[in-house]
């Protein structure tokens, strides 16, 4: 048998401490106060409404230039080519086209002060789908206009504000470690309210997020089915090469 | 065997039933689970989800083919002629049979699709559509549509001659007796939107 | 074997000999597989070797097949990328086995080197074993560091940009062997072709030489072992030791389980977390390479944090790349900076082993705050810890030659 001697555990131990110890460096170049959305990218009914939703309301400004539509009828359940070329489609794009936006960028750019991003790859670059779930609820109305609670002066505008309404920013007074006084946010009330009620417009965004953590890497969804027997197989594997080497290692003489 | 037996640091177990039959179990699921990881290396080569949509059916205006014009396209890469024949050209089609290898595409019946198999090889007998790609070697031979003497046949009846191994084929892509070919050229799948449009790589609606 | 052999085995046998009289395959087989003698006395640490040679093959088999996919230019890469990732049928598969591999492959490398200052296995003899290792091992992080360019993202670029700057620090020449090291005035298409052709063929080339090397001088003195002892100074009549036994079947089958135990690690991570949390695939990689925005954090992947570290606890450009260039230069010294009687650290004296936690725990720290945003706070523990490292192989030579060792005993232990 092999077995850690005493010192290789002492080492191992005192390892461990050190990491558990100190984890703060790492999560600190993170993004910190972002809502988890919650969205799960292997529910079909999801990822279709998400689809529609990203069509209809991101897909004429911001591009999704790795992706073809007709992938999405080919990993999505309830979407075949018929209905992707009937609802998700405008003027004479093809089912084989990658996702290019309506709007030109040079207009766009003009519009908005620069030109919006490409999103097929926008939950991986963000470290996750979360950052985009909170962005999309965190816009807020203020008198100078609108601002977002993830990403300061953002130059996107509210475009869903009808859905969601307007939200208004409350502040609160704290003092800080050096005494001085700070506002800060604190909670974001709704003033108005949008033709969706917030569970809806979260559902919504909800669905949105596990349509980008799709778009993101579509290959996901076979990764992580495939994953569990690709698993059960190796542990079968190695149970086995774990009898047979003991079966040969009898043989060795303490 | 019998050295190792005599090792300081080993007590050989007498059961050697066990070990074996662990070796082939572990062996065998190793083969297994090996076979499994080669798989995605080879599906790799195949044609991508780019490439089979650049492979995707291609359209073709045909309106302004005059009779005896052969016209080029590229379907997957590959050259595809289309040719619309005159009336003479599909009159010596039946009289070349005897000189053919395979004049009614019975041999052969991959070169074309079930509704191009006739001696015209093509749905309308007067539009040929054709992959012009030599069936040897994959040379485009020359269209030769004239009828005359040529150096490599006296009785040229019109067709195509691979300038790579002297293969003939005649105006509906059959191939001759005694040239390197072994068959007819391929007619790829098409079907038509109307009489000017073809669209190829593509069959006709309820001819799949 | 007493068995009548059948015709076919008697077929198959003249055959072989057939072989081994124009090629001593058999002769191989016997010096290095199943008649090298290998100690008993393995313990977990001794996986490592050969599993860094299977993630060297993984690393060659699915980088062949991304060669067939990715596009080796400025333009194109990105998106080649991305193709590979959509496109290609199990693309994905084959990519994440590549990306998640180099990480397993320093995992294991780290490991294996750890396991070599454990049991003293740089000492005599073993000096070139272990030198060739460092070798392998400065290989490795300049194949790792090109690879990562190649996706051409925004940490692809921005990482290329400061690691090839390192080399500005030398005086004089600085400006100008950066410029030669770019081929253009920034880091552009030029770079990255050449780092392509560098990751693919040339540093591979010299790994597998190195590799190769690594092992010839192992098998010419012989494996160490967790005591530390010398096997064939106990050798039978025939002259085997008395405790090695054969590499194989003994160490072949145990190495297979081991194998099956990584590879489903190794899978794991694939199927379930192939960015390893932003730590193998680091999330600005996914925004094409531009040359006019820098991300705002730029950290190197995981496994050069510990020397990115150093860099960063340096108030001075030069300084900065020298103590750099000398935390794994010194890695060399070691067989000579060892001075003790003993080489396992099981028999060495309690300063050796304090020494060498606090090295692991300084190495494994600095790894962690490479990671960090550079804080005040962070810069000075780094400094602490960067001395701590220095301290390390400054006092080995004091505390081996004096510090009380115990006795090794003559045979190994279990």
């Amino acid at each position: 048998m092999m077995r850690f001697n005493k010192w290789t555990a002492r080492a191992a131990g005192a390892l461990f401490s050190a990491v558990v110890a100190l984890p703060g460096a790492y999560a600190a170049g993170g993004y910190e106060g972002l809502e988890a959305s919650g969205a799960n990218v292997h529910d079909m009914a999801s990822l279709q409404r998400g689809a529609k939703f990203f069509v209809n309301y991101c897909h004429s400004c911001h591009s999704a230039e790795y992706m073809r539509y007709q992938r999405l009828a080919e990993d999505i359940e309830g979407l075949d080519e018929e209905m992707i070329e009937q609802n998700l489609l405008f003027g004479d794009q093809e089912l084989t086209d990658y996702m290019k936006p309506a709007m030109p960028y040079e207009a766009s750019a003009d519009w908005f002060g620069k030109a919006p991003p490409d999103l097929t790859l926008v939950a991986r670059s963000k470290g996750g789908v979360d950052w985009v779930y909170t962005f999309m609820k965190g816009f807020y109305l203020t008198d100078e206009g609108w601002n977002n609670t993830v990403l300061e002066n953002a130059s996107m505008p509210h475009v869903l504000w009808e859905l969601q309404g307007i939200q208004r920013p409350v502040y609160e007074t704290v003092v800080d470690e050096n005494g001085d006084e700070q506002t800060r946010l604190k909670e974001l009330t709704l003033d108005e309210p949008g033709l969706m009620t917030p569970e809806e417009y979260s559902a919504a965004m909800r669905d949105l997020s596990a349509f980008l953590i799709y778009m993101g890497e579509p290959a996901i969804l076979e990764r992580e089915r495939l994953g569990v027997w690709v698993l059960l197989f190796l542990v079968v594997f190695t149970f086995l090469a774990w009898l047979l080497y003991h079966e040969y290692w009898k043989d060795v003489k303490k | 065997m019998s050295e190792k037996e005599s090792l300081a640091s080993l007590d050989p177990a007498p059961n050697k039933g066990r070990r074996m039959l662990l070796l082939a179990g572990t062996g065998a699921v190793g083969a297994v689970g090996a076979g499994f990881a080669a798989w995605p290396f080879f599906a790799s080569w195949k044609p991508s989800a780019k490439a089979r949509v650049i492979g995707a059916p291609v359209e073709a205006f045909i309106g302004e083919l005059q009779p005896g014009q052969l016209m080029k396209t590229v379907w997957r890469g590959q050259t595809i002629g289309i040719m619309r024949r005159n009336e003479r050209m599909l009159d010596d089609l039946p009289e070349l049979n005897g000189q053919l290898r395979d004049p009614q595409s019975e041999n052969t019946p991959d070169q074309q699709p079930e509704y191009a198999q006739n001696i015209h090889r093509s749905i309308k007998p007067e539009i040929l559509v054709l992959n012009l790609h030599c069936t040897h070697l994959g040379c485009v031979p020359e269209f030769l549509p004239e009828v005359g003497a040529q150096p490599f046949e006296e009785n040229w009846k019109g067709g195509f001659f691979c300038p790579c191994h002297k293969s003939k084929f005649d105006l509906a892509g059959r191939v001759y007796q005694g040239v390197p070919a072994p068959t007819n050229l391929i007619v790829p799948p098409y079907r038509f939107v109307d009489d000017d449009t073809v669209i190829i790589g593509q069959d006709p609606e309820g001819a799949a | 074997m007493a068995k009548p052999a059948s015709n076919l085995s008697r077929q198959l046998e003249s055959v072989g000999n057939w072989v081994d009289r124009r090629l001593p395959v058999s002769d191989f087989w016997k010096a290095h597989i199943s008649e090298y003698y290998a100690p008993k006395n393995f313990n977990i640490m001794y996986f490592f070797g050969s599993l860094a040679l299977l993630t060297l093959v993984n690393q060659i088999v699915t980088g062949i097949f991304l060669t067939m996919q990715y596009k080796p230019s400025a333009a194109e890469a990105f998106a080649s990328v991305e193709y590979i990732m959509r496109d290609v049928e199990w693309g994905w598969l084959i990519r994440y086995m590549h990306s998640t591999g180099a990480s397993f492959f320093f995992i294991v490398v780290y490991l294996h080197m750890f396991r070599g200052l454990m049991y003293g296995s740089y000492k005599k003899p073993r000096e070139l074993v272990w030198i060739l290792g460092v070798f392998i091992y400065l290989v490795l992080m300049a194949e790792a560091f090109m690879g990562y360019v190649l996706p051409w993202g925004q940490m692809s670029y921005w990482g290329a940009q400061v690691i090839i700057s390192l080399f500005g620090a030398i005086p004089y020449i600085g400006d100008a062997l950066v410029e030669w090291i770019r081929g253009d005035f920034f880091v552009s298409d030029a770079t990255l072709n050449r780092f392509f052709a560098l990751h693919v063929i040339a540093l591979p080339l010299a790994l597998l030489l190195l590799v190769v090397l690594h092992l010839a001088a192992l098998h010419e003195v012989g494996s160490n072992n967790p005591d530390g002892i010398d096997i064939k100074k106990n050798k039978d009549e025939q002259g085997r030791p008395l405790d090695g036994i054969p590499f194989h079947p003994y160490y072949t089958v145990k190495d297979i389980f081991g194998v099956g135990v990584f590879l489903t690690l190794f899978a794991f991570m694939i199927f379930y977390a192939p960015t390893g949390g932003g730590l193998m695939l680091e999330k600005d990689n996914f925004i094409p390479a531009d040359p006019l925005v820098t991300p705002e954090h730029i950290v190197p992947v995981w496994y050069f944090t510990p020397y990115y570290a150093i860099l960063q606890a340096v108030p001075d450009k030069l300084l900065g790349v020298l103590l750099m260039g000398a935390a794994i230069a010194v890695l060399f010294l070691l067989p000579w900076l060892d001075r003790s009687k003993v080489r396992s650290i099981r028999y060495k004296g309690l300063a050796s082993k304090i020494l060498l936690v606090v090295f692991a725990i300084a190495f494994f720290r600095l790894g962690m705050l490479g990671l960090g945003t550079g804080t005040a706070a962070e810069v000075f523990e780094a400094r602490i810890w960067t001395f701590v490292y220095f301290a390390f192989f400054g006092l080995m030579p004091f505390i081996t030659k004096y510090e009380k060792t115990r006795p090794v005993p003559e045979r190994v232990t279990k």
